[in-house]
């Protein structure tokens, strides 16, 4: 029991950290918190991929000319760093799109919230 | 970004630090292949010397080091030199971004060494024009900007 | 309709922990992506690349070098996406601008 608790309790916190984005996507109705709701959510991600590469007593990635290549529980799994090392990247690029996508609504619009929005372009489908 | 007012404080050790933020980044890429580091996190440190002497400056002066027209063909540099190294492995017999057939090198592991550097080069150089860009695409039209 | 909202979100916290007891121990060597062979019985990638990155490709630095030499087009398409995105952010933004001189 102790086990699971100790290797399990992080899973927890990262579900948490993912409900927190999803809310901010959810329940918002600013866009600008919709972003940054994305922005919590994409972190939770990238965190939960980093915890499930590593292993106890082991190192980072980097050959240890002392510790040798042939042992693999030596090193923590390379992998997932390098998947979330774009990751991270692309995700603060994808952040300025949208970025630029609701400075473009707010010059069109003058608004940000969701549903004066929805009316607007009710009465201006053009 | 807006300035109310000159703080020759802030002027002057943003001045200072962004020198050494770049000299930093120029390591970590470099030096990615024996140490923690690589083209996209050099890329980033080297997008954040220059963003912080716009912010602390203003945007007209942080111009002179470099200028906004600059951003969109350096990271089209980057992309370019990233296809370029794998076209030329294509060209010299191998298959795409097979970096052992670029003749860096005599031995075999050192042309993919090389390899490897040439294209963090390419992706250090994209990243950072990129992140440059949109700061100064997203403060286009702002007072100040 | 806020009340509903909140159930999903409930409801996708207790799916995503329950979901978490049947995931491996934190730092567990012997779980299923970390050990060094896979089911089948054939080296696990990580294993590879571990053990063979600073001959094949003489870097020190794993990271980097399934970075940029194993899964190079993977990172050839990131770079992509980021040069997309700056374009994107320039075209939107610009083309606005200079709308604005014309008028």
């Amino acid at each position: 029991m102790r086990d699971f608790l100790v290797g399990h309790y992080f899973y927890w916190f990262i579900f948490l950290l993912m409900t927190i984005g999803l809310a901010g996507i959810i329940l918002k109705r600013n866009l600008i918190k919709k972003v940054i709701g994305m922005s919590i959510l994409q972190v939770a991600i990238i965190l939960f991929f980093v915890a499930s590469a590593s292993k106890w007593d082991a190192t980072v990635p980097i050959l240890d000319p002392a510790l040798g290549a042939a042992d693999v529980t030596k090193y923590i799994n390379p992998l997932p760093h390098c998947l979330m090392l774009t990751a991270i990247v692309v995700g603060v690029a994808t952040s300025g799109v949208a970025f630029a996508l609701i400075i473009m609504i707010w010059r069109r619009f003058r608004t940000l919230d969701e549903n004066e929005l929805l009316e607007k372009l009710k009465h201006d489908p053009d | 970004m807006r300035r109310n007012e000159n703080n020759p404080i802030i002027d002057l050790i943003s001045s200072l630090v962004a020198p050494f933020i770049m000299l930093f980044g120029l390591y970590v890429i470099f030096h990615g292949h024996y140490s923690p580091g690589g083209g996209f996190q050099g890329g980033t440190l080297l997008a954040a010397s220059v963003i912080l002497l716009r912010l602390s400056l203003g945007s007209e002066l942080g111009q002179s080091q470099f200028p906004r027209r600059l951003g969109t063909p350096l990271a089209s540099l980057g992309v370019l030199i990233y296809y370029g190294t794998g076209l030329a492995a294509l060209i010299l017999g191998g298959a795409f971004l097979n970096y052992g057939f670029i003749p860096f090198s005599a031995l075999a592991p050192l042309r993919r060494s090389w390899g490897i550097l040439s294209v963090e080069i390419g992706v250090g150089l994209a990243v950072m024009a990129v992140l440059v860009a949109i700061y100064d695409d997203l403060l286009e039209g702002e007072p100040d900007a | 309709m806020k009340a509903a909202n909140v159930l999903v979100l409930v409801a996708f916290c207790g799916l995503l922990i329950y979901a978490a007891t049947g995931f491996p121990n934190r730092g567990d060597a012997l779980s299923v992506t970390n050990r060094e062979s896979s089911p089948a019985g054939t080296p696990n990638a990580p294993t590879h690349y571990i053990r063979r990155a600073k001959e094949e490709a003489h870097t020190d630095n794993m990271v980097t070098a399934i970075l940029a030499d194993y899964r190079g087009y993977d990172t050839l398409g990131e770079e992509t996406v980021i040069l997309t995105a700056g374009l994107i952010c320039y075209l939107l933004l610009r083309r606005e601008r200079s709308g604005h001189e014309k008028e």
